[in-house]
């Protein structure tokens, strides 16, 4: 098992390495830079900020510059935030991107396949329509729609809830968009859930188990939701990178200041420094947790280990 | 926003059914599927009302008094009044709501259809490359692909954005170029399948040169899969250029997307709801419908589920 | 000897779209302590659906009525939950695929053991312990091994073996072997014969061995049920049922499996298809493909009465020995 992980991790980091560089080269390629916009700079002016930001060198030694920075955890300066490095910056919003995006992945996860499990079991019947209901509004609603749609709602008209902003500990600003940001994600699951499990459902060797007078509670929890979950599972990586695409999405409605914020306005106003560093932070934060996927993967299929 | 018709679980289903049959059987496997989805009530009624909803979109404007972009300086904020012709209402400019909805409607699908075009062209380029050469070159294309795949793909749309500017047609291309993974693995598959028959040994024995083979032989043996990416791809494409749109990276005005409408109607939603409500709507439905047909098609294509 | 099981009149049927198949039709049949019974059938003969009916397995669909008495115990119709407090430990059930049969995902140790700590309430300690002298019972090398293993990492033939294992720990009074040995190689199946005989002695079990290969049955059995659309149509002993046929059906099987004694004498295959449970021919069902029907077969369908001495019963109009008939002719 731990040989297992250590494979894994060895073959994520080459694709750090490799997108960070490509990140790196299509943006110094690309005409237009961070100085570009407002009013024109002085070009001494000019000259100096850019000998300050390394612009001045050939792209190549800019470039080793960078990974070399970023190897003794330097991510460089922020173009845009004179006074911040990205690394502050980042450390800044990750709070909010964490809390948000690690409490509606929790959530959403088991959710989904709680509401899978029970659309599973009662297969046709009341509760399986109302959940299938459900998941087809996450499904085809868009989250920024959701979100604008929750808001107005429970926010606004309500007035059960804060429509958007933070307040350090209050779990009210977190409702609205961690179910928007969850919703999707657990709608996802819940239809993969639902259809492995009626297949396990139909197999044989749970038609055993109940052979055996386990009560089909035991049954359900220990034969049937083990084998169930490997689908899910394995969409777990993929449903990462939608979860992080959502969170850029509902940190813009409801305005918290996470990591998705200052990406959407560093990729605005070409803050070359942010940008990478904010994409490097998102690859890792999806490599890591491909890795514990990819673990609990082994783990529920005892097959995968042993090839 | 990708995953709303499993795209990938449904072409996989796809291609492993394709690589265990012969390979130019792959045509009647498609049009068995067809039928098949014709079949089903759910489909056919969601294929109906999406062609309803895209034949709307490109012929309503000839019908419809004002222009996307036309101003009537007597009706600001107007909610929809059948006695002005404004009949969805208008907006805080006095432009008119339902043509811009047509226009936006129009966007929406056009970003769509240009984008899997984008997408689909890549990928079976790639694919077929990867797949006629195979050997060292298939293994370094692919394990390209597998690179890109663990990629947060919209970053890179955000940042293509802003690079080439908000130009709409190089909205197409951005999310196009992203896109393209999914298709280029299914072609290389059916390509590997594709090479070992007889018409294409015999191409090759007449010294016919391997990229004409590929354009001849190859690609037009991939029309069902490409059928198939493509109507799993465009609801896709719909989502993620709303969503470039409500982030404000996507069509500028006074051009229009059903994702603009929505983000421009979203924050004045509480006093003229008509400027969130009907956009929203049409893009509901437009997913419901694509979705249904997203789930007949893996249906059709995979009949033992369910 | 008295039964340990009493089927009357059991029926089991599966609502379709819009309409509804009976699988099974008006089953009587009694079970002994200790006696092996095969029942014998085509694919599609009731035989294994009677049986999962009485252990509450039928699929979602399905629906049986009637009777089938253990002891004193209704089984027929029990809510799920009260059943569970017979099966696994009162009546054991194996399944025809040993290679799908065990759960993936669990190691063999815990898939025994479960069994003991649901119905013995042994503690997991003591339930490992008495799986693995069980696992050694039915003679699987290196026991402890292979209680750590996963289904995967073991041969068709181990996990048979499990599966019978399984079964066997709560030495119930009924064991429902279903097609045990079909999904195994020739060489293993003679060994799990062997291995049925012997446990089911030693634990005073009754055996039911559902099976279509008679190969099987003439190992095994004391008594045979044959089974044909649904319905059985001829049982008793097995000797007389191999030597003396008194159904066509029965005469048809026999006809079709090679017996290594007539080496020289050429198989016969039964004419004609097994008939689909949803157009079953007026009459007797069997007529379609009989040798021996008159008018009668095709207006009325033969009840299954007893004949002669020795608790036979047949389901046919016909009087005669059939064996000797085919002979001579």
């Amino acid at each position: 098992m731990l040989r297992y992980a250590f494979r894994r991790v060895l073959s994520a980091l080459p694709i750090a390495f490799i997108a960070v560089t490509v990140c790196f080269f299509i943006l110094r390629l690309a005409p237009g830079g961070p100085f570009d916009t407002g009013r024109p700079l002085p070009p001494n002016v000019l000259a100096n900020v850019r000998a300050y930001y390394n612009l001045d060198q050939p792209l190549f030694t800019q470039y080793l510059l960078y990974i070399g920075g970023v190897l003794r955890g330097n991510l460089g300066p922020s173009m845009a935030f004179y006074d911040f490095n990205v690394s502050q910056l980042l450390a800044i919003g990750l709070p909010f991107t964490l809390t948000l995006g690690f409490s509606a992945f929790v959530i959403a996860t088991f959710v989904g396949v709680l509401a899978g499990m029970v659309s599973a079991v009662y297969q046709n019947k009341w509760p399986d329509y109302v959940l299938v209901l459900a998941v087809m509004i996450g499904l085809v609603v868009p989250n920024f729609l959701m979100g604008a749609l929750l808001q107005l709602w429970f926010g606004v008209y309500l007035r059960w809830l804060p429509a958007g902003g933070w307040v350090t500990g209050s779990i009210t600003h977190l409702v609205l968009p961690v179910t928007v940001l969850a919703w999707p994600h657990a709608a996802r699951i819940s239809r993969l859930m639902r259809g492995s499990m009626i297949e396990v459902l139909g197999t044989n060797y749970v038609r055993t188990a109940k052979s055996k007078g386990l009560g089909s509670r035991l049954v359900l929890a220990r034969h049937a939701i083990k084998p169930a979950m490997i689908p899910v599972v394995s969409y777990l990586g993929p449903g990462l990178s939608y979860l992080l695409t959502g969170s850029i999405v509902v940190e813009q409605i409801f305005g918290l200041p996470g990591i998705g914020r200052y990406f959407i306005s560093a990729a605005l106003n070409r803050d070359y420094g942010l940008v990478l560093g904010t994409t490097l932070f998102y690859m890792l934060l999806i490599l890591v947790l491909n890795l514990i996927v990819d673990l609990v993967y082994a783990w529920l299929d005892p097959k995968v280990r042993y090839s | 926003m990708a995953g709303l018709t499993r795209k990938d679980e449904v072409l996989s289903a796809y291609a492993e059914k394709l690589a265990t049959l012969d390979a130019p059987k792959g045509r009647s496997l498609t049009q068995d599927a067809l039928r098949r989805l014709i079949a089903n009530k759910a489909a056919l009624v969601s294929l109906i009302l999406f062609g309803l909803i895209v034949a709307v979109a490109f012929i309503g404007p000839y019908f419809v008094p004002w222009g996307f972009a036309q101003v009537d300086w007597t009706a600001f904020r107007s909610p929809p009044n059948f006695e002005t012709s404004h009949y969805l209402g208008t907006d805080q400019n006095g432009r008119d709501v339902l043509a811009r909805l047509l226009q936006g409607t129009q966007m929406s699908l056009l970003v769509a259809l240009v984008a899997t075009l984008v997408s689909v062209f890549i990928g079976v380029i790639y694919g077929a490359i990867a797949g006629y050469f195979g050997g060292k070159v298939d293994a370094v294309m692919m394990r390209i692909v597998d690179v890109m795949y663990a990629l947060p793909y919209i970053l890179f749309v955000i940042i293509l954005m802003v690079i080439f500017g908000r130009n709409p047609l190089l909205l197409f291309a951005a999310i196009g170029l992203v896109e393209w993974l999914t298709m280029a693995r299914i072609v290389r598959g059916q390509t590997l399948a594709l090479k070992e028959k007889e018409f294409v040994e015999a191409a090759r024995a007449s010294g016919a040169k391997p990229f004409t083979i590929i354009i001849r032989h190859i690609v037009p043996n991939l029309s069902g899969p490409v059928v198939i990416y493509a109507t799993l791809t465009i609801p896709e494409i719909i989502i993620t250029e709303s969503f470039l749109s409500f982030i404000g990276m996507g069509i500028q005005e006074p051009m229009t997307s059903l994702g603009t409408l929505i983000s421009n109607g979203a924050p004045v939603a509480e006093v003229m709801p008509w400027l969130l409500v009907f956009p929203a709507v049409v893009l509901v439905t437009m997913l419901l419908c694509l979705s249904y047909i997203g789930d007949g098609l893996r249906d059709a294509l995979d009949p033992k589920d369910r | 000897m008295e039964n340990v099981l009493e089927i009357s009149d059991l029926n089991v049927s599966f609502a379709l779209h819009n309409s509804e198949v009976h699988a099974v039709r008006d089953l009587n049949f009694s079970l002994r302590a200790g006696e092996t019974l095969a029942v014998v059938g085509e694919s599609g003969s009731g035989k294994s659906q009677s049986f999962l009916s009485i252990m509450g397995l039928l699929a979602r669909n399905g629906r049986a009525t009637g009777s089938a008495k253990m002891g004193d115990v209704e089984l027929v119709g029990m809510p799920p939950r009260q059943l569970d407090k017979y099966r696994g430990k009162d009546i054991a059930m194996i399944f025809q695929d040993p290679m799908t049969s065990l759960n993936p995902s669990l190691k063999i140790k815990r898939q025994l053991s479960e069994v003991l700590v649901k119905h013995q309430n042994y503690d997991e300690k003591k339930a490992l312990k008495e799986a693995i002298e069980m696992l050694e019972r039915v003679g699987i090398p290196s026991p402890e091994r292979r209680a750590n293993a996963y289904p995967h990492e073991l041969s068709g033939g181990m996990r048979q073996r499990v599966m019978i294992a399984m079964a066997l720990l709560c030495r119930p009074k009924i064991l429902i072997a279903d097609e045990p040995t079909t999904a195994l190689d020739v060489t293993v199946q003679a060994q799990m014969l062997d291995l049925f005989r012997s446990l089911t002695k030693d634990f005073g079990t009754a055996l039911v061995m559902i099976t279509h290969n008679l190969g099987v049955v003439a190992g095994v059995a004391d008594r045979m049920m044959v089974m044909y659309g649904g319905r059985a149509v001829e049982t008793g002993h097995v000797d007389d049922l191999f030597y003396d046929p008194r159904h066509p059906y029965t005469l048809g099987l026999l006809s079709s499996t090679p017996n290594p004694a007539e080496r020289a004498k050429r198989l016969t295959p039964i004419e004609g298809l097994p008939p689909s449970l949803e157009h079953l021919p007026k009459g007797c069902a069997f007529n379609p493909r009989c040798k021996f029907r008159f008018e009668k077969c095709f207006e009325e369908r033969p009840p299954l009465e007893p004949f002669g001495e020795a608790e036979r019963k047949k389901a046919c109009f016909y009087e005669g020995q059939l064996l000797a008939e085919e002979r001579s002719a």
